[in-house]
Parts: structure tokens; C-alpha cells; sequence
């Protein structure tokens, strides 16, 4: 399906274990696996869809994608440089290409510094502009996102939420990034004001050429807005498939779960189909179980769950999936 | 942010006056007598006479009515005499608020104590800061390092051992155990006397006021890191920050520019509330090494039963920690955009 575009972010195997530090002498006893082995491609211009539940990881693969964390293990490779590794400068000088939407917009602003400083600080760190080309950029990214340009002198605890959140995107698309990783920006905004947000989002993505990678637990708003969707479950992607093929036809038992949990539009049709709902909890991180990790709640699990990790295989054209049913 | 200054200034007066009022009436109710130092040979009859002459035999709002006169009106006129010349009403004769052990005028010997205490209380409080920001930078940024453990330990001794104690350790090593011909020896008293005049004064000036003043900047620097730490890693974990790092700044630009701007906030209205604790003096640390400051001012007064003494000097400290509690507030309007005052 996307066949001729090329890859502008391939992650192999991509690990982030954050340690665990206990006691008197704060030994290391251990490590949260947040993110577990994790590979995939993001194509040019497209928008990869990343679902799951809370704690799943989700976030946790975006800021390592963007290397806010220093990785454990793995490979990202961003625009045909491979950033797994660096660090200081040379991952200074990289920022520009790949860039973050936040999801707390009123957090992720700092509280002291006007909007107009905010936008125009990726400029005064990364290009010679002058001041009056700089005041004209920002000027011009506060009109692509919809905020009047008087707002410039005024500080973020004067917005609403989706005005944050539109800062929060003018400052991400400041240095014309390729690559923007959008970690649940929409999750803290009203309904009404979330359909405005992944408007301009889709808005921008076409104006700019930009790739997103959308993290969200809200799966209507991934099927709106995605071409191909990734499931994850405790560090792991279990699920990864072009939208509608996914939508239509889930593979993963677990895929298969959340989705039958989406409401659906029309109640006699919600009566129809049948809701699969989960025993027990997530198990723990720190300690996920031998085998595949969904084993412990998975309605269709065999005695191999149990004792061998399930490969990542593409089972039909573009479709991927984690799970022994498929062998 | 005017009219908020303003009003809190006019709400200050009520304040002030009542406190004035407390601090009189709790002077009057303690058990102490100002004839109690005089020899006991004196008869009754004549400590009676002598009660009667301070003014003693009146009832207490009179008095307190006599010393509000003193201070608010006679008090001011008479500053403005002797600094700039301006005489209003009779200049020569006007009554001042007198020490009764001293029987000299109280304001005056404020005024003459005042400049040792600001040097060595208010250079400690300098030092203090200066030391204690950067320590609290540094152990919020490297925390649980072995200089954040360092730091807690040394914060928790300068909490923990009184002044008394470190002054007499100081004094041990640096000016007995130390001989006095090496370069290292401190003088134990601080000589009032001294004054600057060249190079080598100014030296000597340095040595008689180091001991006093590290005493003090210990206190004051434990307290003053813990906050600066506690400030920085709460706002190190801000997801500001991590905005920061994602637009690609230096890792110094988001300490010190976002995270150490914003820890700030807090600790600035700390050290603007504790400035009046400059002027009030350190008591003990004033004791030991011979500094005849405000504090010491403030002890031969309680000693003495020195009401008006004691009663001029508690009134301008209540002035300032209103004062500068007013100053804390509008510090942390102007340096805080969320916080306005109408």
C-alpha cells in the first residue's frame, strides 16, 4: 500500500528499562521494562497511529524516539542518520528535524516566559535569523496555528487549554521539522475543542509534508487521523497494520479486546457485536510474565503462551503481528 | 501593583501600632525592675524616687501614650534636624527617648551600633546566598551524587550545631591552636575600634570578620541550600523542561535559564523575608566574638530592664519584617506573571 515511499524513522528493537533503585544503600534491584523490544517504520508523510492502554509505554517510546531518554538497547534511525547513540552536540544538532507536541499543555510551557519567547526560542538556538526576521516567523507560526499575533507579549496561564496546546505546536514547528511526535496532545482538551486540534494537525501535516507519530488511547480519534496503527501492550507492539485493515479485521487477541471496547455510534448496533472484556490487571513492568506478555488475560491463551515470547512476523502484506495463533 | 502597595501600606499602620501596643504592655507585665542592677544599699524611699523620676508612677496607657509622642513625632523631627538641618518646632530642647541605663538618647546608639551589625550580620547573609544557591543547584541536578550527600550532610550540621558551639571550635583552632605570627591566625574579639584606612586595615578588617561571619553563613547556608535544592528539583521535573530539551537547547541554557529562573521565585521571597533578622543582629554570635551590634544593644537592654531601650529596638524590627514582608510579596508578583495583585 505504501510502496515507493521510503522509511523516515525505522526503530529496531528499541529498549528503554528504567532502573529500579531500593534500600539504605539505593542498590539497583531491578528494572521497569517500559519499553521491551519494539520495531517498526514510519513512512514519509504518513501518520503511525500508537495505541494502548495507560502504562503501556506509549509515551515512553516517544521521548525515547526523540532521545529525551538515553536508550537502553536498539536502533532509531531518523531521516537516514542513526541517533541510537549520540549525544551533546551532535544530538543538539538534530532537533531540529524531529520535534515533540506535548500532552500537558499547560505544564509543558514554561510559566515565566511570554509566547512570543517561547516560539522564538528554537530560532534563537538553532538559526542566525535577526530580530526582525525572527519576530516575523513567529509571527507567521502563530498565524499558521491559529492565534492572533497580539498574543505574542502574553504569558501561557492566559490561554485556554486549546490555545496552549496551539503553542505548544507553533513552538514544535518553529525550526521546520520533518518529523513530529504528537505524545496524546489532544488528551487534556474538551471534546469540542480536540476535533479543532486534530483539524490543524492534519492541516499542517499537509501544508508541511510533515510525519506524525500520534500517540493516543483514544481509538477513534487514531482511526480519524491514522494510515497505519500500532498496538502496544506492556512494552511490546503487539499489532501493527494499515488502519482500516486493522479496524476491520484485528488480529491480536488483545487488538480484538480494545476494540470491541469503542462504543460504537448507533446502540442497536452496539448490541450486536459483543464486547470481550478482560479479566485481572496489567501485570506489573518490572515484572512481566515468561512468555508472551499478554498471557495472563488473553481469552485465547495455549499452553506455548505461556513459555515462549511470540515472534514479531508480518503475517499478510503490511500486517504485523506478536502472537502464536498465527504460526 | 501600585494601588496594592499602597493599600498594604496603609494597612500596615493599624498593624504596627497594635504591635507597639503589644510589645509595651508585655514589657510592662515582665517582673523586672530598672533601680533591680543599682546597689542594695540604696533605701527603698530612694529607688521609689527614682521609679517616680523614669516616669514609673504612671499608669500604663500614659506612658504608652508618652512614648508613641516620643517616637512617632519627637523621634523623626529630631532625625530631620540632625541629618539635614531642618528645624521644626523647638529643636534644641526637644525631649528624646532616653536609655535609662545609658541615659543617652536610644536612636542615637542604634545609629552608632548599626554599622557593625549590618558588616558582619548582613556580610554573612551575603556569603550565605552566594554559597547556597550554587550548592543547591548542584546537588538538585546531580542528586543522591556524593556532592548532594556532602551538601546534606554540612547542611545538617550547620542545622544542628548551635552558633555557640561552632563560634568556641572556630575560635580553638583559628586563633589559639594557630599561632599568632601565621598566616592563618584570626583575631577571637572583633575590634570595633578598627579603622579601615589602607591595604593592610582592610586586611585586618577581613581577618576579624571572618570567624563571626562564617559562623552565621553556615546557619543561614543550610537553610537557605535545602530550599534552593527542594526549589530546582521541583521544577526539574517539570514538563517544561523536557519541553526545553526537545527544542534542542544546551544542556546549561535549560538549568540555568529555565529551570534555575523559575526555582528562583521562592527562594528570592525566602532571603527577602529573612533580611530583617540582618538588622536585629545575632544575639550569641555577637557575644562571643565581641561585636557590639544591635544584638548585644538588644541583650544589655532586657538585662538592664531597659524599656525604652528594649521597646525602640523590638518596634523597628516589627517595622521591618512588615516592611519586608510587603517587599516579599510584591518580589514574587513581579518575577511571577501568574500571580497579580490587584
Amino acid at each position: 500500500m505504501l510502496d515507493g515511499t521510503k522509511p523516515l524513522v525505522r526503530v529496531d528493537d528499541l529498549k528503554m528499562h528504567f532502573p529500579i533503585f531500593k534500600g539504605v544503600l539505593r542498590r539497583r534491584v531491578g528494572e521497569v521494562k517500559a519499553v521491551d523490544g519494539v520495531s517498526f517504520e514510519i513512512y514519509e508523510g504518513e501518520t503511525l497511529g500508537l495505541v494502548g492502554e495507560s502504562g503501556c509505554g506509549k509515551s515512553t517510546v516517544g521521548r525515547a524516539l526523540l532521545r529525551l531518554y538515553d536508550i537502553t538497547d536498539g536502533h532509531i534511525e531518523i531521516d537516514g542518520s542513526d541517533i541510537s547513540t549520540l549525544s551533546g552536540e551532535a544530538l543538539r544538532d538534530m532537533r531540529p528535524r524531529m520535534q515533540m507536541i506535548f500532552q500537558d499543555p499547560q505544564a509543558s510551557l514554561n510559566p515565566r516566559m511570554t509566547v512570543g519567547s517561547i516560539i522564538a526560542e528554537p530560532l534563537d538556538e538553532h538559526t542566525n535569523l535577526t530580530r526582525k526576521e525572527k519576530r516575523e516567523k513567529v509571527a507567521k507560526l502563530m498565524d499558521a496555528v491559529g492565534l492572533a499575533r497580539r498574543f505574542a507579549d502574553r504569558y501561557p496561564h492566559e490561554f485556554s487549554g486549546g490555545q496552549r496546546q496551539r503553542i505548544g505546536i507553533a513552538r514544535a514547528l518553529a525550526l521546520n521539522p520533518k518529523f513530529i511526535v504528537c505524545d496524546e496532545p489532544i488528551a487534556a482538551l474538551d471534546v469540542s475543542i480536540q476535533a479543532q486540534v486534530v483539524n490543524l494537525l492534519e492541516d499542517l501535516q499537509q501544508e508541511f509534508g510533515l510525519t506524525y507519530l500520534f500517540i493516543s488511547h483514544d481509538l477513534s480519534m487514531v482511526r480519524h487521523l491514522a494510515t497505519r496503527v500500532a498496538v502496544m501492550y506492556l512494552g511490546k507492539i503487539a499489532e501493527l497494520a494499515p488502519r482500516d485493515a486493522l479496524y476491520a479485521d484485528p488480529k491480536h487477541p488483545y487488538t480484538q479486546a480494545l476494540l470491541s471496547a469503542v462504543p460504537h455510534p448507533d446502540p442497536a448496533g452496539d448490541r450486536q457485536h459483543e464486547r470481550i472484556i478482560l479479566k485481572g490487571d496489567v501485570p506489573s513492568p518490572a515484572n512481566p510474565p515468561k512468555g508472551c506478555n499478554f498471557c495472563t488475560r488473553c481469552p485465547k491463551v495455549m499452553e506455548i503462551c505461556r513459555s515462549e515470547t511470540p515472534e514479531w512476523r508480518e503475517v499478510d502484506a503490511g500486517r504485523f503481528v506478536a502472537c502464536h495463533l498465527y504460526n | 501593583m501600585l494601588n496594592y502597595t499602597i493599600r498594604r501600606l496603609i494597612f500596615a499602620i493599624p498593624t504596627l501600632l497594635f504591635i507597639s501596643f503589644i510589645i509595651f504592655i508585655i514589657l510592662d507585665m515582665a517582673p523586672n525592675d530598672p533601680t533591680g542592677n543599682l546597689p542594695l544599699t540604696i533605701p527603698p524611699e530612694v529607688r521609689q524616687k527614682i521609679r517616680e523620676s523614669l516616669g514609673l508612677d504612671a499608669p500604663m496607657y500614659i506612658r504608652y501614650l508618652l512614648w508613641c509622642n516620643q517616637f512617632f513625632i519627637n523621634e523623626p523631627l529630631n532625625m530631620l534636624h540632625q541629618w539635614f538641618g531642618w528645624c521644626i518646632g523647638d529643636c534644641e530642647g526637644r525631649l528624646r527617648v532616653e536609655s535609662w541605663i545609658t541615659r543617652s538618647p536610644v536612636v542615637d546608639s542604634i545609629v552608632e551600633r548599626m554599622p557593625q551589625t549590618l558588616w558582619v550580620v548582613g556580610m554573612s547573609y551575603v556569603v550565605s546566598i552566594l554559597v547556597a544557591v550554587p550548592i543547591g543547584v548542584i546537588s538538585a541536578y546531580k542528586q543522591y551524587s556524593w556532592f548532594d550527600q556532602a551538601g546534606t550532610l554540612v547542611s545538617m550540621i550547620g542545622f544542628a550545631v548551635p552558633t555557640f558551639f561552632t563560634g568556641l571550635v572556630l575560635q580553638i583552632v583559628f586563633s589559639t591552636m594557630i599561632p599568632s605570627d601565621h598566616w592563618a591566625w584570626l583575631p577571637s574579639k572583633y575590634n570595633t575600634l578598627h579603622e579601615v584606612t589602607d591595604w593592610q586595615s582592610f586586611v585586618y578588617q577581613m581577618r576579624q570578620m571572618a570567624m563571626p561571619v562564617t559562623v552565621l553563613a553556615l546557619y543561614n547556608m543550610a537553610q537557605l541550600s535545602r530550599f534552593m535544592r527542594a526549589s530546582m528539583l521541583d521544577n526539574l521535573s517539570q514538563d517544561y523542561v523536557r519541553t526545553a530539551r526537545a527544542k534542542g537547547l544546551r544542556e546549561r541554557t535549560v538549568v540555568l535559564v529555565h529551570v534555575l529562573r523559575n526555582s528562583l521565585i521562592p527562594v528570592v521571597t525566602v532571603i527577602a523575608l529573612g533580611v530583617p533578622t540582618i538588622f536585629g543582629g545575632a544575639i550569641i554570635t555577637e557575644q562571643i566574638f565581641g561585636v557590639n551590634g544591635l544584638g548585644a544593644l538588644l541583650i544589655i537592654g532586657i538585662q538592664g530592664a531597659d524599656i525604652p531601650l528594649v521597646q525602640t529596638l523590638t518596634f523597628i524590627f516589627a517595622v521591618l519584617i512588615v516592611l519586608f514582608n510587603l517587599i516579599a510579596d510584591i518580589l514574587y508578583g513581579l518575577l511571577d506573571p501568574r500571580i497579580r495583585y490587584e
